[in-house]
């Protein structure tokens, strides 16, 4: 197959074989003819500059010169994601010991997880390539993400997801009124599955067939950090891995904004989080491996729970290249981080946020990251939607009857 | 020992457009020997330079990805239903 004076969709020109660099046409492909590789989008990025890019919309549209999408997606129906608080978190970074740290709060998006950015590239391209249906194969964050995004653009929306996942995630896309089918089987069950039906079916899978625009969404978590920075790059950053997409995506955010001169060429470390329980990468990272060996996972972090992630090998590489390092954390450690964060910066993160939080403790404690460093965490999304992991430890400090002697003699025993 | 093997779309063109062909073999290697016996080129689109699994390929037997089991050495039961889809992540 070759590039036939295939449109050009803003500045994207062609898919590309992250393998072997084939090049096909923009359209609803994902795996390489040659060699089964990933399917990536190919730029040619014109003149960006700053001032162009702060006049734009307070979303992630702002940066859409630097995404595959038809020019004007503001305009068009969606959920406006993205452009979510850098928040300075001085009262984390005193309790941990570090000098200065931030929280990339992605936990802010329309439907409170850093999936509405890729639904918004997919949902934009499925759009564009004339899908009735838009799909996915999801642990919970992206079901919610495109079942609302299906219905705000008067799009059908069939998500998959395994039936054990979280009460929150059921409700918060059932809601939406779209087709939810609930699956007998973990997350790399339900991601094969989707694509044999990807391939009957005139649907968009976002994370199948529309894959390649869709993790393009995620590089603009890094063009947010290093704009609202005031237009630098961190010393670090710790992103959660699932896939392995969000973290080598922010690498390739931060690589475009130095190409592009939009920041000056600093150096930066990438870190991964993992939960002990779906610890593929990490595992591979620390015992020095380059070949992912797929787990059946068994942790409290549904959202990261992918045994088999495709990302992984270009995780490690970004990881490696940049000096970062991997680590894991037990669900202990994962409902300790949740709670540490919330109660030192007023931050409530679902689970894989309580992953990021602990794994940096932990990598701070193992000296494996520096206190000095100029660090972003990355939430992605919210505590709401995994209240289980923490209920059995969030109680009401007391329970008394509505009486004054009684408040003064209960209170008086928990504050000395 | 005949299996069945479900081929994905981007090697459907080695099968003259089948979406499911049988083939023999008492290993996952010999079937895709047996496949590549009757659709030429095809095991090499599976396999890569060293004859190992590609890195972005998934082969199943009964719904078990062979990673978990023996690999291309994995037995195949006459009757077995084999799946090679190729790898894609999401969340």
């Amino acid at each position: 197959m070759t590039v036939t004076a295939s449109p050009a969709i803003g500045s994207a020109v062609a898919l590309k074989c992250r393998e072997c660099g084939t090049r096909y046409p923009l359209d609803a492909s994902y795996a390489c003819y040659e060699c089964f590789g990933p399917l990536e989008v190919a730029y040619e990025l014109g003149n960006v500059t700053r001032e162009q890019i702060e006049s734009g919309p307070n979303s992630m549209w702002r940066y859409e010169a630097l995404l595959p999408v038809v020019p004007g997606a503001d305009a068009r129906p969606g959920l406006q994601a993205g452009f979510t608080k850098l928040v300075r978190a001085d009262n984390l970074a005193r309790e941990l010991g570090v000098k200065s740290l931030w929280i990339k709060d992605d936990s802010g998006n329309p439907t409170h997880s850093f999936k509405d950015r890729v639904v918004a590239v997919a949902l934009e391209n499925g759009r564009r390539l004339g899908f009735e249906t838009i799909a996915c194969a999801s642990t919970g964050n992206l079901a919610n993400a495109v079942a609302a995004a299906g219905a705000r653009a008067g799009l059908k929306s069939v998500v998959f997801v395994p039936s054990n996942l979280e009460a929150g995630k059921i409700v918060t896309t059932a809601v939406y009124g779209g087709t939810l089918v609930a699956i007998d089987g973990n997350y790399d069950d339900v991601n094969r599955l989707c694509t044999e039906v990807a391939a009957s079916r005139d649907w968009g899978f976002v994370n199948v067939n529309l894959r390649p625009y869709y993790a393009e969404g995620s590089k603009t978590v890094g063009y947010e950090v290093a704009e609202q920075l005031g237009w630098r790059l961190p010393d670090a950053v710790v992103s959660p891995v699932a896939s392995g997409s969000l973290l080598t995506k922010v690498d390739k955010a931060f690589r475009e904004f130095i190409d592009l001169g939009l920041v000056a060429d600093h150096p930066y470390a990438i870190y991964g989080a993992q939960a002990t329980g779906c610890s593929p990468v990490s595992q591979a990272f620390n015992s020095g491996q380059d070949v992912i060996r797929p787990v059946k996972p068994d942790t409290i972090a549904k959202s990261l729970a992918i045994g088999n992630p495709a990302d992984g090998p270009y995780a490690l590489d970004v990881v490696r290249r940049t000096n970062g390092a991997i680590g894991d954390v037990t669900d202990e450690e994962v409902v300790e981080g949740i709670k540490l964060l919330a109660r030192t910066e007023g931050i409530f993160a679902e689970t894989a946020g309580g992953v990021v939080v602990a794994t940096y403790r932990k990598l701070l404690r193992e000296g494996r990251i520096d206190p000095s460093a100029e660090t972003v965490l990355l939430n992605t999304g919210d505590g709401l939607k995994t209240l289980d992991a923490v209920e059995a430890t969030s109680k009401p400090t007391m329970v008394i009857s509505p009486s004054y002697d009684e408040f003064e003699a209960e209170y008086s025993k928990v504050v000395s | 020992m005949s299996a069945s093997v479900r081929i994905p779309t981007i090697l459907r063109t080695y099968t003259g457009g089948a979406a499911e062909v049988t083939a023999d073999g008492a290993t996952l290697q010999d079937v895709l020997d047996s496949l590549d016996a009757q659709y030429a080129g095809i095991a090499a689109r599976v396999l890569d330079d060293n004859g190992a699994l590609r890195r972005f390929v998934n082969v199943y037997v009964n719904d078990d990805d062979v990673r978990f089991l023996e690999g291309l050495a994995t037995p195949i039961a006459d009757g077995a239903s084999i799946s090679i889809i190729p790898a894609v992540a999401g969340g």
